[in-house]
């Protein structure tokens, strides 16, 4: 991309382009949930710092491992313990 | 407390996207979140330089769905003061119609120090706006240098845990309370681990028809030398020790809030400032046995203010 | 309209008055504050829609305006001096941020030491900022250019802030007399702001000052050089605009007594006054010379200037300014153009003029004469017994 393609001061005016970029490749563990034990509180989804809880029909639906840094808050504060970082 | 549950709040629009480049369980990240699910409204967000700043918009990438501008280091509180100010004459001449809201994110450095004197002029003014201070006791993006929010004895790279001088030297300024002064509508602390009591607050700032202000414990896992993964039991630690005590005052009344007030009232136990000292790498050398005295005083000191909160909040 | 009064504080405040502003945030300095208390009056009284901020610094001041002209409002603002040294850190975010605020400064020397009188040391220690300067040589002028201002900055092609300069007290405070042009057609001439990708079109979310990276920084630096480059071919149309509706004829750089000159002076703002009378002086003695002056400043507008100064004897170029060790500021501006041609006039550097120092057509007069006996040395601080 040069000047000819940017709008001029500086500006983006596609909003959410971060999300193209994938921070996936930051973590050395990744949570695994054992969905048997989820009750849907959403505690994970409201502490993680990076969006990456999955919520579908609103349930958790799983990690979105394209982005997730593997920082290990949503394992720590499930009050079900159901999500365990494991080495990747 | 919020009228609205989590069930309500998942249905939030997602106003920060994921591909920001924040640290791996760094806490402003979720502080940004729940705030912005404090209203409804459309939005624009301001943010001071500082780590959310430059991890949320490095070109051409941003993460953010709403609209955002930073422009300098001090002065935060005068960009979202400009465009709170041009809203109200565009609204005033009929050229916008829609009720909008004004939200500045500044770190403790672009807040208690060099944001200081743009922060208290714009509050003066009246804006109608929120600013909200991540709390991480230390400038965290130029790396980890001490800032007028850093704890006693904290070793930061500026002020590190020498053979001479054991860390900071100096109490951090109070300065929630250097905000409540200016008669603002809503000045709070707050804390991510409860997003109850935060998102409440949020709601109420953004409502309070004036200048409101939200002073958030900020944990940073880097600066403060502990794992990624304890980020929210640090913060709920902050709050537990009265170290970072939640209150809000509306229109010059103070309360004490959820675990703090519980505290007050004795239905919750005060832990020990040990327990703060211990958890986190920058306070290591205050283990020491000849640093006992220090963390007696840091003790007393947190004792002290407490008390003072208090009787504040029995006027 | 009848012709009044009026000094050049008040005068600006009067055209911001008739161009009626969304946003005007404001520190007071002297020789500035004039324009800031009287525009509080109109204020005040509802004369004009402007939200007026009373901000706690100028850096604030820049801050406010800078966000406001994103949000997407007609922003204005005015200063000197320290004032603008304390806006320094803004002033090339705002250009970059390519956000077209008409801003207002009352030239007056920068500390130290601490001085509140005219030299050219406030625009001039900002000239690198990226910001559009005009200068004007009476109030009249300073009156046109605050009009002319806004078409110049906003227009799609342009798009930078612009700095129009008046000389502190000599015309901020001295009371002129001034032809104003009708509210209703400033208001015409200068039309409705239209702000490309504002903050407030928050259906549109627009991210505003992200970091750049050193692949993108050139680049966006490129584009605002880009920008620059049509500010002389728009300066000119809105000129030509201008003299439709008043009849006042104005150029990128005023020439006086050139043609046939011999020997030439380059000189900003009110000295061009001054200047003009010595010229007029020196011509009854049958001396060849003239003056120019340059209404844009930034960009440098070389061509304009090279037709004007080519084939002389002898340039000076004076500046009420200089970097310290080196020369003034538009003395290698001025050698730099000409250094285009193959032939050069001898080009001198006056310093004159500093916090305040009275410039009189005598000392003008031996400007020229000691050119003409070839006594000027290439660089000369004027004033002061060596």
């Amino acid at each position: 991309m040069d000047h000819k393609d940017m709008i001029f001061g500086g500006r983006v005016i596609e909003p959410g382009s971060a999300e193209k970029f994938e921070t996936g490749d930051w973590r050395s563990y990744v949570p695994v949930v054992d969905m048997a034990q989820c009750i849907d509180c959403m505690t994970c989804w409201i502490y993680c710092p990076d969006n990456c809880i999955i919520i579908k029909d609103d349930k958790m639906s799983g990690i979105k491992l394209t982005h997730c840094k593997g920082c290990g808050i949503c394992a720590k504060m499930c009050p079900k313990k159901a999500i365990t970082m494991t080495e990747e | 407390m919020s009228s609205k549950s989590i069930k309500d709040l998942i249905k939030s629009d997602v106003r920060i996207t994921s591909g920001h480049r924040l640290c791996a369980g760094c806490a402003e990240g979720i502080i940004a979140k729940q705030v912005l699910m404090g209203t409804d409204k459309p939005v624009v967000v301001t943010s001071a330089t500082g780590c959310f700043e430059v991890s949320t918009t490095i070109f051409p990438y941003t993460a953010w769905n709403v609209p955002w501008i930073h422009t300098a280091f001090a002065n935060a509180a005068a960009t979202c003061a400009g465009v709170e100010v041009a809203y109200r004459s565009l609204k005033r001449q009929g050229k916008i119609k829609d009720e909008m809201r004004f939200v500045t994110f500044a770190g403790d450095g672009a807040t208690y120090d060099i944001g200081f004197q743009a922060l208290s002029g714009a509050l003066e003014r009246g804006h109608q706006m929120m600013f909200v201070c991540f709390n991480n006791e230390a400038y965290m993006n130029t790396g980890i240098q001490r800032s007028g929010a850093t704890s006693f004895g904290a070793s930061t790279t500026t002020s590190p845990a020498g053979s001479v001088i054991p860390g900071k030297a100096e109490y951090p300024k109070d300065f929630s309370m250097i905000i409540a002064a200016h008669n603002i509508p809503y000045v709070a602390q707050a804390s991510p681990h409860n997003w109850r009591d935060l998102i409440f607050k949020s709601e109420r700032g953004f409502e309070c028809g004036g200048p409101a202000f939200i002073n958030a414990i900020s944990p940073c896992p880097r600066g403060w030398r502990c794992p990624t993964d304890d980020t929210i039991l640090m913060a709920k630690l902050a709050v537990e020790t009265c170290v970072w005590p939640l209150w809000e005052c509306v229109n010059g009344e103070f309360t004490l809030t959820a675990e703090s007030e519980r505290i007050a009232e004795g239905k919750q136990e005060k832990k020990p400032v040990t327990d703060w000292i211990n958890a986190q790498g920058r306070f290591k050398h205050l283990t020491r046995e000849k640093y006992v005295p220090i963390v007696e005083n840091i003790q007393a000191d947190v004792d002290k203010k407490w008390e003072k909160l208090q009787k504040l909040c029995k006027l | 309209m009848v012709d009044i009064a009026i000094n050049g504080d008040n005068a600006i405040a009067l055209a911001w008055r008739q161009i009626n502003p969304d946003v005007c945030a404001a520190y007071p300095i002297t020789p500035q504050t004039i324009i800031v208390e009287k525009f509080s009056e109109y204020v005040a009284d509802g004369e004009v829609d402007t939200e007026f901020v009373c901000v706690e610094s100028e850096h604030s001041a820049i801050t406010v305006c800078a966000a406001s002209a994103s949000a997407g409002a007609r922003t204005f603002t005015a200063t000197a001096s320290q004032g603008l040294a304390y806006m320094w850190e803004m002033l090339p975010i705002t250009s970059a941020m390519r956000v077209p605020i008409v801003m207002a400064v009352a030239n007056r020397a920068i500390s130290g030491p601490i001085n509140i009188n005219n030299d050219h040391g406030d625009a001039m220690s900002a000239r690198d900022c990226g910001w559009i300067m005009m200068f004007a040589e009476n109030v009249q002028e300073a009156y046109d250019n605050s009009v002319m201002a806004p078409r110049i900055a906003e227009h799609p092609k342009v798009q930078l802030p612009i700095m129009t300069n008046l000389d502190g007290f000599i015309l901020t405070h001295a009371v002129e007399r001034m032809t104003p042009i009708d509210t209703n057609d400033v208001k015409k001439f200068v039309g409705e702001y239209n702000a490309q990708y504002p903050l407030l079109d928050w259906k549109h979310p627009v991210t505003h000052g992200l970091m750049d990276g050193p692949e993108f920084y050139s680049e966006h630096k490129y584009q605002m050089v880009q920008a620059m480059d049509k500010v002389l071919e728009v300066s000119e149309e809105v000129f030509k605009d201008f003299k439709k509706l008043t009849g006042r004829e104005y150029h990128l750089v005023e020439q006086y007594m050139c043609k046939d000159a011999d020997y030439v002076t380059v000189v900003l703002g009110s000295s061009y006054g001054t200047m003009k009378a010595a010229v007029d002086e020196l011509r009854k003695e049958g001396l060849k010379v003239g003056a120019c002056m340059p209404r844009i400043f930034r960009p440098w507008p070389a061509e304009s200037l090279v037709k004007i100064l080519d084939g002389k004897k002898g340039v000076a170029v004076m500046d009420k300014h200089l970097g310290i060790g080196a020369y003034g500021p538009m003395y290698p501006d001025v050698v730099a153009a000409l250094s285009t041609k193959s032939k050069m006039p001898k080009t001198y550097n006056y310093i004159y003029g500093l916090g305040g120092k009275d410039a009189r057509v005598c000392d003008f007069k031996k400007i020229f004469k000691d050119m003409i006996a070839g006594k000027s040395k290439q660089f000369n601080f004027t004033g002061v017994e060596e």
